[in-house]
């Protein structure tokens, strides 16, 4: 755990959190009709044997992040990653636990308020509206947005409905989107990994300066590579437990010896023993 | 390393206290609390321009991928009524003693239509977009209340379908025409708050969506949208009680109202008594009512 006693800024503080998903109708042990019916009728029961499947998908994490970190999210898939960024984010409820926050901690997401159907143009719109900007705002970075995304390279492709895109095209108006703001914590999952080279440089390129502007970045990542370049911190996630909490290149070494990711890049060196 | 994912936590960290304090002298708060009813409807008004800027994507995104594009829009509502025309007008003979029948049977469509697909789109407004409210941060009635101005937006386009008809009819251009005005305005607020009593109740219990079609049928057929009910009362075969409930519910209410401003031939007598103030009561107790109840499940829209 990162030094409490100095005077750096904390932005995020989670504290024993604990994250629990509750999916109806796996049908466990029985017909789900009759599991459905029993889940009806007596309420008080125990969860376990009305039918409803507990997940638990982060156990008791506990970090502290600080103003101007780049803080890197590692792990095997389905650790829970993605589940504690939503859960820093305000956006799903925590089973035990606090996670306090300074200013409004912003998930990269706006995929989800943009439609397909509508030109890519509508979308900034609609998106930079969704993120809580205001019409000016949108309006003032508009241009900024689409030079960034670099979709105009190619032709005139803003004006095109968001369906004629390719993935990696999609992809990068999102990032472009989400990053025309100045937030206090932003939260990406998974976005640059679609993007080309050129594409990740200027992301990168720009992570650095949100972090300048006094905010704190959350990276999840399956790319060792962008993680070394972008952050200086690492939390490495594992079933849902916190495995390690240390700079980048200490947990990276410890995560590839993990995974048997033997890239010819990392200094050969005494391999720890993983902990347990 | 554990195997199972059904394992219980262990026992907090000793640091707790230590977090709990160091985030409280800084002054940061607890992520995803619910916020005040005052500071909701700030936050919700600081969102207008999202609000109205998803309800015309979303209308938009619609029939984009059709042939002939935003024509659907005054098509889907006239087809709607000549189905409604053929049946009851032609086949079962409901058009019998009501005068103007056809600008009287499309008007009710309409505005029932409105009605219908306000509290069906608000039903699914959070368990459908379940993507967006675990993706972004908004107070969360935005959506309900953007998927009725989504079918106001759609009724207007309806309404010009409308005058078109009336005017093909020959009902005459009249002042009382204004009077829809506030009569839609009044509507709106109610939808509104019913979609977001039904959008709670739906994010809790997603069955309810499967529910509704049933409930709102029901609905239809009770609020005189083709047949009147003035004319039931005349007949003597229901008790009192059972028409004046009948003409009291909030969409027989709107439905009628709409007819006597647009239908000349549409009498006040026609209308229960105090209309204005049962169209004002009904939307001020749903809209109010609807919101305070959204806003009370706030923190927990999104849970799967």
């Amino acid at each position: 755990m990162a030094d409490l006693t100095n005077d750096r800024i904390p932005t995020v503080v989670a504290d024993g959190v604990d994250i629990v998903y509750r999916v109806n109708g796996t049908g466990a042990g029985r017909g789900s009709a009759t599991a459905a019916l029993n889940r009806m009728l007596r309420r008080k029961q125990t969860e376990k044997a009305s039918g409803v499947r507990r997940v638990h998908a982060v156990k008791n994490v506990s970090f502290v992040a600080y103003r101007g970190e780049a803080i890197g999210l590692i792990g095997t898939n389905g650790s829970g990653k993605s589940t504690l960024l939503k859960a820093v984010a305000g956006l799903l409820p925590v089973e035990n636990g606090r996670i306090y926050t300074g200013g409004q901690p912003s998930l990269l997401g706006v995929n989800a308020a943009m439609m397909n159907d509508l030109t890519g143009e509508r979308n900034v719109h609609l998106g930079g509206l969704a993120m809580g900007m205001s019409r000016e705002q949108v309006r003032d970075r508009y241009q900024e947005i689409v030079d960034f995304s670099g979709i105009n390279e190619k032709g005139d492709f803003i004006t095109l409905p968001m369906r004629t895109y390719s993935s990696g095209m999609a992809a990068r108006l999102r990032f472009s989107i989400a990053a025309a703001k100045d937030h206090d914590v932003l939260l990406i999952d998974e976005a640059l990994a679609t993007g080309d080279r050129s594409f990740q440089k200027r992301s990168e390129d720009r992570i650095r300066e949100l972090r300048k502007h006094a905010g704190t970045v959350f990276l999840v990542s399956h790319n060792n590579k962008s993680i070394r370049d972008t952050c200086d911190r690492v939390l490495w996630l594992e079933r849902g437990e916190l495995r390690m909490d240390g700079p980048t290149e200490d947990v990276l070494k410890e995560y590839e010896a993990f995974t048997g990711d033997k890239s010819p890049k990392a200094e050969p060196k005494p391999k720890a023993a993983v902990p347990s | 390393m554990s195997q199972v994912l059904h394992t219980p936590p262990q026992a907090p960290a000793p640091a707790t206290d230590d977090l709990a304090a160091l985030a409280a002298r800084h002054g940061l708060s607890v992520s995803g609390a619910r916020p005040s009813l005052p500071e909701y409807v700030c936050q919700l008004w600081a969102r207008r321009h999202f609000i109205t800027a998803f309800a015309t994507a979303k209308l938009t995104a619609q029939y984009s991928q059709a042939k002939l594009g935003q024509v659907w829009q005054v098509m889907t509502p006239l087809l709607n009524a000549a189905v409604y025309y053929f049946i009851f007008g032609v086949l079962l003979g409901t058009k019998h003693g009501v005068p103007d029948y056809i600008p009287f049977l499309v008007t009710g469509v309409f505005i029932w239509t409105f009605t219908q697909s306000s509290i069906m789109a608000g039903t699914r407004a959070i368990s459908g977009n379940l993507g967006l409210v675990r993706a972004l941060h908004f107070p969360r009635a935005a959506l309900p209340l953007s998927f009725c101005l989504q079918q106001l937006q759609q009724l207007l386009f309806s309404m010009g379908a409308l005058v078109v008809i009336l005017l093909c009819f020959g009902v005459p251009v009249r002042v009382s025409w204004l009077l829809a005005l506030p009569a839609l305005f009044l509507q709106f607020t109610f939808n509104a708050g019913v979609s977001m009593v039904m959008a709670r109740m739906g994010a809790k219990t997603p069955d309810i969506a499967q529910l509704m079609p049933f409930v709102l049928r029901t609905w239809m057929y009770v609020s005189g949208v083709m047949w009147s009910i003035d004319k039931l009362a005349q007949k003597d075969s229901l008790p009192h009680v059972v028409t004046v409930a009948l003409a009291a519910n909030p969409a027989a209410v709107y439905i009628d109202l709409m007819r006597f401003a647009l239908i000349d031939s549409f009498h006040a007598s026609q209308l229960p008594a105090h209309v204005w103030a049962l169209a004002a009561g009904w939307a001020l107790v749903a809209g109010v009512g609807g919101f305070i109840y959204f806003w009370k499940a706030e923190e927990t829209y999104g849970r799967g």
